[in-house]
């Protein structure tokens, strides 16, 4: 599955300074559906480079980090539950570097 | 950003916004849980800023205005809301970017770019004082001497009188900085934690130093009673231009700490941050704790409860080799004035944001 990701507010520096990422997330065999609890492991696996604390609390984001899945606040889909579709573009911005 | 017709709406819950019943909600608010579209949020979000600069008068018309700037996101969006409201409500403002270079190489060198567009931006004068003017030192070669290890004391202290003189330059009645209710509730937080019962209470006023030369006001102070993260959210959807690294020396660990206990919090329950604050207001001071007295220092004539200021006493130990002077607990230049005032000057920086974020 194509999705468009893009990390914010000093959340780049975990995945070598690199704000918009084009990925390819393959999902499980048979399985057609990806949700944002999948992406966030595959990105904890895959993009972060260091210090995943930062990013992630236990199996979710941590606390102040801001997620817009099609510019809209994830609260609004779901959060973790929220199923992912072909071209999705997914916002992580941390509020917690200096304001 | 419309998908393929309504195929497969994300939204489970009503799909229009509850205060225009027209465009697509893009927020929730956690207090009522509507759910407002982005037009509307920016309306609210204005709306409500502009109650609490009217409710607190925190500005007279025809006052000179400085805006305390770093490039990041609370300043910057303090910069773009304040000159958008002072149009629209007629406030008679004359408003300035007002920021601090500390001269730290890679930092703030970069976000001090951000500013100087923002100058453009918003066609906001901007005036930027720095620490080698001020002080004859840049913050690196301050930490080449001193290290990593109290070099965020020298900052604090340093960009807190920094403000003052570059508001004083500019003849400002007013300095506004983008404190926000989760650096208040996280101020009241170390303050309780340190035992800082004089800054308690001050630390939450939404106006402070009104007895001092320049007072300095917080237009956010109240910011979060409708979405939390309410300004990044706003930067990023205005995709507003700002900085958001943090100070390459300030690791800063126990801010940070109580920073995410006051996110985790707020996850629970949103009210929490407001109720810290309503906290720290609560606080009385009682009548047999000795408020230090203010007065002048006697090299600098900044205000100061001391013979020195602070920022005096660590030039000196910096000009004489002696860079631990001021550090800690005061010794030496104040001896003789230290009895009640003892812990005045120690946590003056405990004020301030992390370090290199511009706050006071
Ligand atoms: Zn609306
Ligand atoms: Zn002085
Ligand atoms: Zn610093």
């Amino acid at each position: 599955m194509q999705l468009t990701l893009e990390f914010g507010g000093g959340l780049e520096l975990l995945c070598e300074s690199k704000k918009i990422h084009k990925v390819n997330v393959e999902t499980q065999k048979g399985v057609e559906k990806l949700t944002m609890k999948d992406l966030l492991t595959w990105v904890r696996t895959n993009l972060i480079k260091e210090r995943p604390e930062m990013f992630m609390k236990g199996d979710t984001v941590r606390p102040g980090v801001l997620v817009l899945v099609n510019d809209c606040d994830w609260e609004l889909s779901g959060q973790l539950n929220t199923t992912l579709e072909e071209k999705d573009v997914v916002v992580f911005i941390s509020t917690l570097h200096g304001g | 950003m419309e998908k393929e017709g309504d195929a497969k709406p994300k939204n489970t819950a009503p799909r229009l916004c509850c205060v225009c019943n027209h465009r697509r909600p893009a927020l929730k608010r956690p207090k009522t849980l509507d759910q407002i579209c982005r037009e509307c949020f920016y309306e609210v979000f204005e709306e409500e800023i502009h109650q609490v600069i009217v409710e607190n008068q925190l500005f007279k018309p025809g006052e000179r205005v400085a805006i305390g700037a770093s490039g990041g996101k609370d300043s910057t969006v303090l910069a773009y809301v304040l000159s958008k409201l002072n149009r629209q409500h007629q406030y008679g403002l004359d408003l300035f970017l007002l920021s601090i270079d500390e001269g730290i190489t890679g930092y703030r060198d970069d976000s001090l770019e951000t500013v100087k567009r923002n100058e453009i931006q918003y066609g906001l004068p901007l005036k930027v004082v720095s620490y080698k003017d001020l002080y004859g030192w840049t913050m690196d070669e301050i930490v080449k001497i001193i290290g990593l290890k109290n070099n965020c004391t020298f900052c604090g202290v340093f960009r807190r009188q920094a403000l003052d003189r570059g508001a004083a330059m500019l003849k400002v009645d007013k300095v506004a900085t983008g404190h926000n209710a989760d650096d208040i509730a996280e101020t009241v937080l170390l303050n309780i934690l340190r035992g800082d019962i004089a800054r308690l209470s001050r630390c939450t006023a939404i106006t402070t130093g009104e007895d001092g030369p320049i007072p300095r006001c917080k237009p956010f102070k109240f910011h979060l009673l409708q979405i939390p993260n309410c300004i990044l959210t706003y930067a990023y959807f205005k995709r507003l231009d700002y900085f958001s690294t943090e100070c390459i020396y300030s690791p800063n660990a126990y801010r940070g700490f109580a920073r995410e206990f006051i996110k985790d919090l707020e996850r629970i329950r949103p009210r929490a941050i407001l109720d810290i604050i309503k906290s720290g207001e609560d606080f009385r001071i009682s009548t047999t704790t000795k408020m230090p007295e203010q007065g002048t220092c006697e090299r600098c004539g900044y205000i100061s409860s001391q013979k020195w200021c602070k920022a005096c006493v660590l030039l000196e130990g910096l000009n004489r080799g002696l860079p631990k002077l001021g550090i800690g607990r005061s010794r030496g230049l104040n001896i003789e004035r230290k009895k009640d005032v003892k812990e005045n000057n120690l946590t003056e920086s405990i004020e301030s944001k992390q370090c290199g974020t511009l706050d006071f």
